[in-house]
């Protein structure tokens, strides 16, 4: 018997020409919560994907338990007791929970018998490891969090013994998060072995009993958790010394520029996505959002900005009021001095098959100084590119490369450029660093204190509530389309979480 | 009585021209429920047709003609299935190549082989499906009323007739109720879930695809084998394209599947009845409106009454996992 539950050779795998893990080596011992951290991009997803046999690694050996197996695909993994929690999860969004965790593993041709069978275990391991959740339940109706727990009992049905949770806490508010890390201390303690990934550092310091760290497809160290600390975390995952924290001044808040009044918004499916949403935003500071995503605020950010039709409500922008249950026209809104920096930039904010330098004029393509007559000015179109370029630091610095060939960083920053650079009065930012790497949110973080000290109203909207505490100068809860408080920026995160969750902002509503 | 007995009439070749759209149609719901969409139904069809009618004039066989017409139809959907599944092609492409191939390929061959303008010699009893007369169908005919649904709706039918609207719960329960059918809908809805369940997803979207060709050939072979004596061409004459707007029109559920191909059957049936029989007060209505009457429906009814018909959500994406 090895006390090794995995151990990875020489693993390497390019995506095309990206490579994305470097000859990796990685030990994880049987009955131990084992972290892995890395920036966005650093090839851990990747890493976890061949161990489960999501991926097939271009070399290298897997060994199991101490025997060297061949995972060739998922169910290899599933045979060696592997289970995983993917980052982007895996159900079908119209199935049950039931038919969802029994998908793959049922046991008969004919479902009666498995569903029966599936219900009684499904019954247990939920007991035994207080994860509830309606088994008739369908998937697309739960929130993110029990979606989560759905994951794991597919994994637990499967009697996994190796456990793999790939940032599972990027979708958990602080009080679900701290149930997860009850429900992984209780498997550990039944001799489970889990994986757990992530680039939040205070959680790797709360549950794992080892850590390593990747770094652009490499590993770069392995650590026992207690003797190694954040900074130095931090400072491997990146390779030069960061600064954790943000600088600004104190805000010096002016007119209010947006004055948002009883804001009611639905989805296409017709459920109340914002609730009745009141707030106000002044020039010279920066009011944030705060919230699990899904709770409306998406919605919220798409109505201001004239992508969503609202069901009723009143927005004055400057004092004028936008038509946001009518026909807002999002570059009309431009013209009158609202920026967009929207939450996915991939399907709303870039066009990915255009290359940067014509990303960096949409929305703004029939202002006067890129035209020439009817035509594009191609000439200003390039060198206002790469006057942002530099400004920005995008990398590479080449105006006629493809966005979808640039990092998520760069991406973001070339959006960011193309809406602050016409100085709007207010900014409307969405996720600013969702899938940026850490050097580049410093930078991103330093242009939005720098727009607040201009004068300019921004509005931020960011599941991360560590980014939102760092840069507010007041900020916002919204729990299940409604705004259930608001707070100053030195509120405890466990008072945040509480209201993110709905706990506290019930009671509040209640007085 | 007389408009009694036209109500029975309508209804009778309503369910006979209902029968291939519901072939079909449900050869596409079992592809498009595992997310391989197939503009190629039409092509399917036309070349079983062809395969059953000249098999059937050859051997003088009708089962021998019904498996060629399955035979083809496969293969013609495993083509399919190299293109979208294995090759990760665009579907749409490859069906559309697949109805042109099969619509040339039907006359070129019919021509060379029989010389009768691109038909298949004309089929003998032997050779063709018959109609099956249930007990005392004879007898009951003149009873009021019930004799003449009895004897004429229900009784006197083919045999596929019978297979195609006992079909329709069939594939419902192996759709609902197996092992199949529950991997099958999974992987029309996210091949993700399906991979990382432990299943194959390229073995899985094959079999859906195989079913659709065993369909599609019952389909070609009701054409020509029963519906007619014989392959005549271009005899699908858009018919794999009203399953699709059933297809589509029924929310991808086999149930409702049924009624849409019978309510555009109904429509079919009555356009053949009006020919030449001018309307009171309207008058003469054009063929060609009540041809293009399924497909309006279907737009008019998608767009306003019947709220949003949902495709299965990976459906006409191949799955790539790495770029
Ligand atoms: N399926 C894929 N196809 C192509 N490239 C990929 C794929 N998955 C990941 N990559 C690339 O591999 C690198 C590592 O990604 P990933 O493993 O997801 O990182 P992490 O999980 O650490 O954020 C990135 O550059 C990413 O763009
Ligand atoms: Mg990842």
């Amino acid at each position: 018997m090895s006390d090794m539950a995995i151990e990875l050779r020489g693993i390497d795998k390019s995506f095309g020409l990206v490579h994305a893990n470097k000859n990796i080596n990685l030990t994880v011992r049987k009955g131990t919560i084992h972290g892995i951290i890395g920036e966005n991009g650093a090839g851990k997803s990747t890493l976890m994907s061949i161990l489960y046999g999501f991926y097939q690694a271009d070399s290298g050996d897997i060994l199991v338990g101490g025997n060297k197996v061949t995972i060739k695909d998922p169910n290899a993994a599933i045979l060696s007791g592997i289970g995983m929690v993917h980052q982007h999860f895996m159900l079908v969004e119209n199935f049950t929970v039931l038919e969802n965790v029994m998908l793959g593993a049922e046991d008969s041709q004919i479902l009666n018998t498995s569903i029966s069978k599936a219900r009684v275990e499904l019954k247990r391991l939920e007991k035994e490891y207080a994860l509830e959740v309606n088994p008739d339940a369908l998937i697309e109706e739960l929130p993110v969090g029990l979606q989560q727990r759905v994951e794991i009992l597919k994994a637990l049905y499967r009697k996994a013994d190796i456990l793999i949770l790939d940032e599972p806490t990027g979708v958990l508010t602080p009080p679900e998060a701290d149930h997860l890390f009850r429900i992984l201390g209780q498997l550990k303690d039944q001799g489970k072995t889990i994986i757990f990934i992530t680039h939040k550092l205070r959680e790797i310091m709360a549950i794992t009993d080892e850590v390593s760290v990747m770094r652009r497809g490499e590993m770069v160290a392995t650590r026992k958790t207690k003797d190694t600390s954040v900074e130095e975390l931090a400072e491997l995952m990146v390779g030069r010394r960061v600064l954790l924290r943000v600088d600004k001044g104190e805000a010096n808040p002016g007119a209010v520029k947006l004055a948002v009044e009883n804001l009611t918004v639905r989805d296409s499916r017709g459920v109340t996505m914002v609730d009745n949403v009141s707030f106000t935003l002044r020039a010279g500071e920066i009011v944030g959002i705060a919230g699990v995503a899904g709770n409306g605020q998406s919605e919220l950010l798409e109505a201001i900005s004239g992508i969503r039709k609202a069901v009723s409500g009143t927005v004055l922008l400057n004092g004028r009021p936008i038509d946001v249950t009518g026909h807002a026209d999002p570059g009309d809104l431009r013209s009158r001095g609202l920026a967009h920096v929207p939450e996915d930039r991939h399907h709303v904010g870039l066009v990915l098959k255009f290359d940067e330098a014509e990303n960096g004029i949409l929305g703004y393509h029939n202002d006067k100084r890129y035209l020439n007559g009817v035509f594009l000015d191609t000439k200003a179109i390039q060198a206002d590119a790469e006057e942002k370029i530099r400004k920005y630091d995008i990398r590479p610095p080449n105006p006629r490369l493809k966005t979808a060939n640039f990092s998520g960083g760069n991406q973001q920053k070339i959006v960011l450029a193309r809406e602050m650079e016409r100085g709007p009065d207010v900014l409307i930012i969405g996720q600013p660093t969702r899938g940026v790497d850490v050097g580049a949110i410093e930078f991103i973080h330093k242009r939005i204190i720098e727009m607040r000290d201009q004068g300019k109203a921004v509005l931020l909207v960011s599941v991360e509530l560590d980014e939102i505490r760092a840069l507010s100068d007041r900020i916002i809860v919204m729990f299940a389309g409604r705004v259930v408080g608001e707070r100053e920026p030195d509120a405890t995160e466990g008072e945040l979480g509480l209201l993110m969750a709905g706990v506290e902002g019930r009671k509040e509503a209640a007085e | 009585m007389e408009f009694f007995d036209t109500i029975v009439a309508i209804l009778e070749s309503t369910i006979r021209v209902s029968v291939p759209l519901i072939f079909a149609a449900l050869a596409g719901l079992f592809t498009e429920r595992a997310g391989v969409f197939d503009i190629g139904l039409e092509g399917k069809m036309l070349g079983a047709a062809f395969a059953a009618g000249a098999v059937a004039a050859v051997t003088g066989s009708v089962l021998t003609g019904l498996m060629a017409a399955i035979l083809i139809s496969v293969l013609l959907s495993l083509v399919h299935g190299y293109a979208s599944i294995t090759q990760r092609g665009s579907q749409i492409v490859s069906g559309v190549a697949i109805n042109f191939i099969v619509a040339g390929s039907t006359v070129i061959l019919g021509e060379a082989w029989f010389r009768q303008g691109g038909r298949t010699p004309a089929l003998d009893a032997d050779a063709r499906f018959q109609t099956v007369t249930f007990p005392f169908a004879d007898a009951v005919k003149d009873v009021p009323i019930f004799g003449p649904i009895y004897s004429n709706l229900i009784s006197g039918h083919f045999i596929l007739t019978y297979v195609a609207f006992l079909l329709v719960p069939f594939s419902w329960w192996v759709l609902y109720r197996t092992r199949f059918g529950l991997r099958l809908r999974a992987v029309g809805e996210n091949p993700g879930a399906v991979d990382t369940a432990g299943i194959s997803v390229i073995w899985l979207r094959y079999r859906a695809v195989i079913c659709c060709g065993i369909l599609c050939g019952f389909a070609g072979a009701y054409l020509s084998l029963a519906m007619s004596a014989g392959f005549v061409k271009g005899m699908t004459a858009g018919k794999g394209y009203i399953a699709l707007a059933a297809l589509i029109f029924a929310k991808w559920r086999p149930v409702n599947i049924m009624m849409a191909c019978l309510l555009f059957g109904f429509l079919d049936a009555l356009a053949i009845r009006l020919q030449g029989n001018p309307l009171p007060f309207i008058g003469q209505v054009p063929v060609q409106l009540m041809q293009a009457l399924p497909y309006i429906l279907t737009v008019i009814l998608l767009a306003g009454f019947i709220g949003k018909a949902i495709p299965p959500k990976a459906g006409g994406v191949p799955y790539v996992k790495e770029r």
